[in-house]
């Protein structure tokens, strides 16, 4: 019967992994207690994200205030020229010309972060090559036929593919062929403090709920140590 | 003594509803058994999570909107903006999976002590009605917040209807009020969701308690402790329930919360099991995703749907096994109640239908490839045996006698001793070489026992073989 019962603790605790198929994924490195790499994730995302893509769930008051920001300095290095603090994040993109120029409507991003994981987003963002059968002249390996031009283009320069065949099969290795305007060091740090600011906007309590969490653990503990005793103390007498 | 202004409408009110007899009839002088193990936490569990669905759920409906246009965006606000919403939701979320996990070791404890023979069937039928409107209240719950999971687990649910021949069709579009799911569905499960089916839960449960208030307990050595009474006719083996078990209910409350909040504070999506990751996508009708699994608690019942070729057969078959749980009382031939006194044969099948059950539970969260489908076709054999096959094989058993009185089982504190000699039988104290290099490894709390002792390969062989011995008879 034992044995049962540690087969049920198993069901209950198994749950982990989940599947990404096709290529192996880069690890991005969140660290959403540094509010520099949010400040930067979000004025990268103002700069080449929101011409496309809202993030309607958040106001540029909510970041100042979770960075611990000035809320002017925020207006004036993040947000769009004329934006309102209490804004939430729209994109002046209209739905019918974004569904006449890319086929599909750019989504909302509040909540990617949520759907994907950092490091999907991460190495999306990093694995376009250039494919001149696709209509923006760009393919990406972690999601193949995207409708996504490269807007981190400039940054990181052009990407070729190199398609070697191994007994595994083909191996897809992607090689630098131009220069960006960045190293590959600062585009990779540019393209993590991004995705940082999509995982904090996917759920901006993370962190408040994580400090909270220690103290009623403690308070919770605590409770069981005297409920404990109290029981202890009440059953005594019973054989 | 002058009574004073209180105890006189203390008074008042007594004289005109029996409080002090319902308090005493059900907690003071209801005798449980004293014996109630581990397993017995999980009956009062259920009850707190089922006060924390309705609490938070409360709160929720106060922000959420059921409507196909708001309802997406209404659960992120309550995330986002509305002061605590994102615990509120986080403990409505998890609470549901927890329900879930607390109902199924309870009933799992049910079978296992045979709580559910003479005299207790009812208790058992009641209960079994409990699961099933838990599970019309999760699936409607899952709905609500308008996800792509939410939308497209509810329409493949809802299509299974469509299987029964003739009304089929007829039906499913009676249950949607759309052709697809839309905006009229939403409205409906939400009025089932948060008044309807609590409703029906909350009169279950008070039938659940009612009936068993009125038979007694059963206990892990599955003896009617009713047989043996003193002279005031109090079961020698019972205890009264307050306050011998709330109090100790406490403790597994304590327990159970640190794990709680445990998954609210730092794991609320619970890897994609409690909150799916496409879940969090707003609903889109014309964008079927690749990969639709229902939440884990569906999926052991989604297996077997998936498992059986034809689809009305399917939709039969995971009703069948939901509906075998109901006849278990007539099933299970055998008088003996705790798995404790019975027969090799019954411990086995339960084995072999708790693996079936956590197989096609992990199966029904996996896509559907061939090799799987047939995997979960074994179990789903597997899982109607030990039902189906019940009547021939608990005749054949051979049970052990089953004694007067109850057994008293070590408490965890008497186990400390045991479990240090074992620690002292697989490992050996190191042999101490002390060089001047190593000066601070000589600091007191490197020398505690754990740091002096090395494993003993010889007395884990032992302790090793020991068990394996204990299993094989504990399985006999």
């Amino acid at each position: 019967m034992k044995k049962l019962t540690t087969l049920l603790l198993l069901l209950t605790l198994s749950f982990g992994a989940y599947a990404s198929e096709g290529v192996e994924l880069q690890e991005a490195d969140i660290d959403l207690g540094d509010k520099a790499s949010l400040l930067r994730g979000a004025k990268h995302f103002v700069t080449y994200c929101l011409g496309c893509h809202s993030i309607k769930h958040i106001r540029y008051l909510r970041i100042a205030l979770d960075t611990h920001a000035d809320e002017k300095e925020v207006l004036k290095d993040i947000a769009p020229l004329g934006a309102s603090i209490y804004d939430q994040i729209h994109s002046a993109m209209n739905k019918h010309d974004a569904e006449k120029w890319f086929g599909t409507q750019p989504p909302d991003l509040s909540l990617i972060a949520r759907v994907r994981g950092a490091d999907w987003l991460y190495s999306y963002l990093k694995s376009y090559y250039s494919d001149p059968k696709r209509p923006f002249g760009v393919n990406n390996l972690v999601f193949q036929d995207t409708a996504m031009p490269n807007p981190l283009w400039q940054l990181q320069g052009e990407q070729h593919i190199d398609i070697r065949k191994t007994i595994y099969g083909d191996q897809q290795e992607l090689i630098l062929a131009k220069d960006g305007a960045l190293s590959e060091k600062e585009f990779n740090q540019m393209v993590n403090d991004l995705v940082t600011f999509l995982v904090y906007v996917g759920e901006p309590t993370q962190l408040d709920r994580q400090s909270m969490g220690k103290y009623v653990l403690i308070f919770l503990s605590l409770f069981l140590v005297l409920a404990y005793l109290l029981k202890k103390e009440y059953w005594k007498d019973i054989h | 003594m002058k009574p004073s202004r209180l105890s006189a409408y203390g008074e008042w009110v007594l004289d005109r509803f029996p409080l002090a007899s319902l308090w005493k009839d059900h907690m003071t002088h209801y005798y449980a058994p004293k014996n109630f193990n581990f397993w017995y936490f999980f009956g009062s569990l259920a009850l707190l999570v089922l006060v924390n669905q309705f609490i938070t759920g409360i709160l929720l409906t106060m922000n959420y909107k059921p409507d196909a246009k708001l309802a997406f965006d209404s659960v992120e606000y309550i995330m986002r903006d509305v002061s605590w919403g994102w615990l509120v939701r986080y403990m409505h979320s998890t609470g549901a999976s927890a329900f879930f996990i607390v109902v199924y070791l309870h009933m799992f404890r049910g079978i296992m002590y045979g709580s559910f023979k003479q005299p207790r069937e009812l208790i058992w039928i009641f209960g079994m009605l409990i699961f099933v409107a838990l599970m019309a209240e999760a699936f409607m719950g899952y709905l609500l917040p308008w996800g792509q999971m939410s939308y497209w687990g509810a329409q493949v649910i809802i299509s299974l209807f469509s299987a029964i021949p003739v009304i089929g069709d007829e039906l499913s579009l009676w249950i949607r009020g759309d052709y697809v799911v839309s905006d009229a569905t939403l409205n409906r499960f939400f009025a089932f969701h948060v008044i309807a089916v609590p409703l029906v839960l909350v009169m279950l449960v008070f039938m659940h308690i009612v009936a068993l208030h009125e038979v007694g307990s059963n206990n892990p050595d599955g003896i009617d402790i009713k047989k043996v009474k003193d002279k005031n006719g109090i079961p020698l083996d019972g205890i009264p329930f307050h306050p011998y078990y709330t109090v100790k209910d406490l403790v597994g409350v304590g327990v159970f919360l640190i794990f709680f909040a445990t998954v609210i504070f730092y794991m609320p999506e619970m890897g994609g099991y409690f909150l799916e990751h496409a879940n969090f996508i707003p609903a889109d009708p014309m964008k079927t995703p690749e990969h639709i699994a229902p939440v884990w608690y569906f999926t052991p019942f989604y297996a077997i749907l998936r498992a059986i070729p034809d689809k009305f057969a399917g939709v039969i078959g995971m009703g069948g096994a939901i509906v075998v749980l109901f006849l278990l009382p007539w099933l299970d031939r055998n008088p003996v109640r705790s798995i404790r006194y019975r027969g090799g044969i019954y411990k086995k099948a339960l084995a072999l239908f708790v693996i079936s059950f956590i197989a096609l539970g992990y199966l029904g969260t996996q896509p559907a490839t061939p090799v799987a489908t047939n995997v979960a076709r074994v179990f789903t054999v597997i899982y109607f045996g030990f039902f189906l096959l019940m009547p021939l094989y608990t005749r054949w058993e051979k049970t052990k006698p089953v004694p007067e009185r109850l057994t008293v089982e070590l408490s965890f504190e008497e186990q400390i001793p045991a479990l240090i000699e074992t620690f002292e039988e697989i490992t050996e104290i190191k042999p101490t070489v002390i060089t001047a290099t190593d000066d601070h490894h000589n600091h007191p709390a490197f020398r505690s026992v754990f740091f002096s002792r090395r494993p003993n390969p010889e007395g884990m062989r032992n302790v090793a073989t020991r068990l394996a011995k204990k299993l094989k008879e504990s399985l006999d």
